[in-house]
């Protein structure tokens, strides 16, 4: 059997998969992560914590209600986006004048107090969710077995994070977004109601990272602390990537899954570090990130 | 006498005496400990607006160290306690080299990303005790000559360390060092435009502050006699956010009080109602950062219309 580095190569391949579906959580976090900071200004600490809230929100339908996984995938996002819209008008709002610190204080006790209430309600330990039936099973591709449910949570993301880039960068409500965040002032002087746009925005963001959590329910344990560990990997792929830049987001996020599957099997004890690791490298390199224009 | 000459006599007997008030001075002492931690944090975020999101990062390393050095390699006390002052400051040399690079918000993140590396080296590091932490940490002796078992001993020395780095961070702030520091706190470009090699600054407040931060964990690590993973983890870091925000940022005496009120609230609460001091600990931090931004040093001076 071929093997790399003493590996053999189905099991290295099988990691990349699962760095790949890893890549494709932090891409879509750090998509919604750029998506606010574009217009809002604000580094949203609360997005692991409204993934986690996804995730749950998944969890409890189909505990409770017996609500089916595209159900969940439907209205789990919209649900969390509410939540988050709900914040948007009574917390935030408030700070847009004050220094952008503010904002992420602010989301990070959002984050503390959502965490601390999933993990009263329902304890710290992990929970499973099923993987739905239609997405059971793998396509057996002659070197590897490729699991229905790890290609399908890869396209998804793939195709909303496409879907986002065009809505932002190609079309016209796109190009209102961009300018508000540029000149909220000169956006409103056209009649544009840029505080309904900004708290739509919000939401439309915490609505991706709470599709993300659904999207992970059936590969990662659901637990009260997935966003916590999650966030500040995101933040270290937002920071690699550039904030400014939504491609970049995107690229980096699925590249540094890829590079943390690729780690797991050379070598497993650095796999938690090594995007910290690379984040210090590009940091050193080029301050503003790759994808990254003149910093604010 | 000054009103400010009299409120500091007044606390340094209140220090002194706190042994036979009735506290327990295990609890007293770990107080001391997290108020310098929080007033070393101070010293970036109050005076020079720099967030660090990882301070727990140089917290946790020295305690591991001294720990580690004291119980493992035998080294005395003060030995041990220097050896993880070391690594915390060489630790804070390396983050804040990067770190500066950047301002505000990236500079927060940064902070943050790195500090969970140093999360994550400690909880895989052979030394560490993994999970488990380390314990038994003996508190030993002051050079041999005043032995620090007894808690009477180690209070005093916990009290005087404590004074020493709140005077030499009233020293710093007042040095021309210190105005340059709330000179790039106010306007950073102007700050540059007059000459200030403000990354330079900036970097040295920041190996500073890690490195009293790393003095405030080599304490606890000897007054509780033990270490654990949660001393370098976020929640840490997040706590001594708190304790500054709460009591004052850019005050002397705000990190102090806010570490004493997030600590008995932490202490007390946490036998009443588990998992759901966190909620708390958020509730207080939204509430601050909504109505309550200057904290309660910073009202009271406010309201006294002068500095304290």
């Amino acid at each position: 059997m071929t093997s790399v580095f003493g590996v053999p190569l189905p099991a290295i391949l099988g990691q990349l998969m699962l760095g790949l579906v890893n890549g494709s959580f932090y891409a879509l976090l750090s998509l919604g992560l750029a998506v606010i900071f574009g217009l809002l200004g604000v580094v949203n600490f609360a997005h692991g914590a409204f993934y986690m809230l996804g995730a749950f929100a998944a969890y409890v339908g189909l505990e409770t209600f017996g609500m089916n996984y595209w159900c969940a995938l439907a209205l789990a996002p919209l649900a969390v986006g509410i939540l988050g819209i709900v914040i948007e008008r009574l917390l935030l709002r408030h700070l847009y004048q004050l220094d952008p610190l503010y904002g992420l204080l602010l989301t990070f006790g959002i984050a503390l107090i959502a965490e601390g209430i999933m993990r009263g309600l329902f304890g710290a330990s992990g929970k499973s969710y099923p993987v739905p039936d239609a997405l059971r099973g793998g396509f057996n591709l002659g070197f590897m077995v490729l699991p229905i449910y790890r290609a399908w949570v890869i396209f998804a993301s793939l195709a909303v994070c496409g879907a986002t880039w065009f809505l932002i960068e190609r079309t016209r409500l796109g190009s209102t977004l961009r300018a508000a965040g540029e000149n909220a002032a000169l956006v409103q002087a056209f009649g544009i109601n840029v505080p309904l746009i900004v708290m739509m925005t919000y939401g439309a963001g915490v609505a991706l990272a709470a599709l993300a959590g659904v999207l992970a329910a059936p590969v990662v344990q659901v637990s009260p602390l997935m966003g916590s560990s999650i966030v500040i990997v995101v933040f270290a792929v937002v920071v690699i990537g550039g904030m400014g830049s939504i491609l970049g987001a995107v690229v980096s996020g699925l590249v540094l899954g890829l590079i943390e599957g690729l780690t797991k099997v050379i070598y497993p004890e650095a796999s938690n570090i090594v995007v910290f690791v690379i984040m210090a490298v590009v940091l050193m390199w080029r301050p503003t990130g790759l994808f990254g224009r003149e910093s604010p | 006498m000054k009103a400010r000459t009299r409120l500091y006599a007044a606390l340094a007997i209140l220090g002194l005496a706190a042994p036979w008030l009735g506290l327990y001075p295990v609890f007293v002492m770990k107080l001391l400990c997290f108020a310098m931690f929080a007033c070393a944090f101070n010293l970036l975020l109050g005076y020079t607006k720099m967030l660090s999101f990882g301070h727990a990062a140089y917290f946790g390393a020295s305690a591991y160290t001294t720990g580690w050095l004291v119980t493992a390699q035998g080294w005395g006390t003060i030995a041990g306690l220097l050896g993880g002052v070391a690594v915390s400051m060489l630790l804070g040399l390396a983050i804040g080299a990067i770190a500066v690079r950047r301002q505000g918000i990236y500079f927060a993140m940064i902070t943050l990303a790195l500090a969970q590396l140093v999360f994550f080296v400690c909880l895989q590091a052979p030394f560490t005790g993994g999970e488990n932490g380390l314990q038994g940490i003996p508190r030993g002796s002051v050079l041999g000559i005043i032995d620090l078992g007894g808690d009477a001993a180690m209070y005093y020395f916990v009290l005087a360390a404590f004074a020493a780095v709140f005077v030499l961070i009233r020293r710093i702030v007042h040095s021309p060092f210190g105005q340059v520091l709330k000179a790039i706190r106010e306007n950073e470009p102007r700050a540059i435009s007059l000459g200030y090699q403000v990354d330079r600054y900036k970097l040295l407040a920041f190996v500073l502050s890690a490195s009293l931060a790393g003095l405030a964990g080599s304490l606890k690590a000897l007054v509780l006699g033990f270490v654990t993973l949660s001393d370098v983890s976020q929640a840490t870091s997040g706590d001594v956010i708190l304790m500054t925000l709460l009591g004052g940022s850019g005050t002397f005496l705000g990190p102090a009080l806010g570490a004493i009120i997030v600590i008995s609230l932490q202490e007390y609460l946490s036998d009443l109602v588990g998992a759901w001091v966190s909620v708390m600990i958020g509730a207080i931090f939204v509430v601050c950062v909504m109505t309550f931004r200057r904290g309660f040093i910073g009202e009271i001076e406010r309201r006294l219309g002068r500095r304290v």
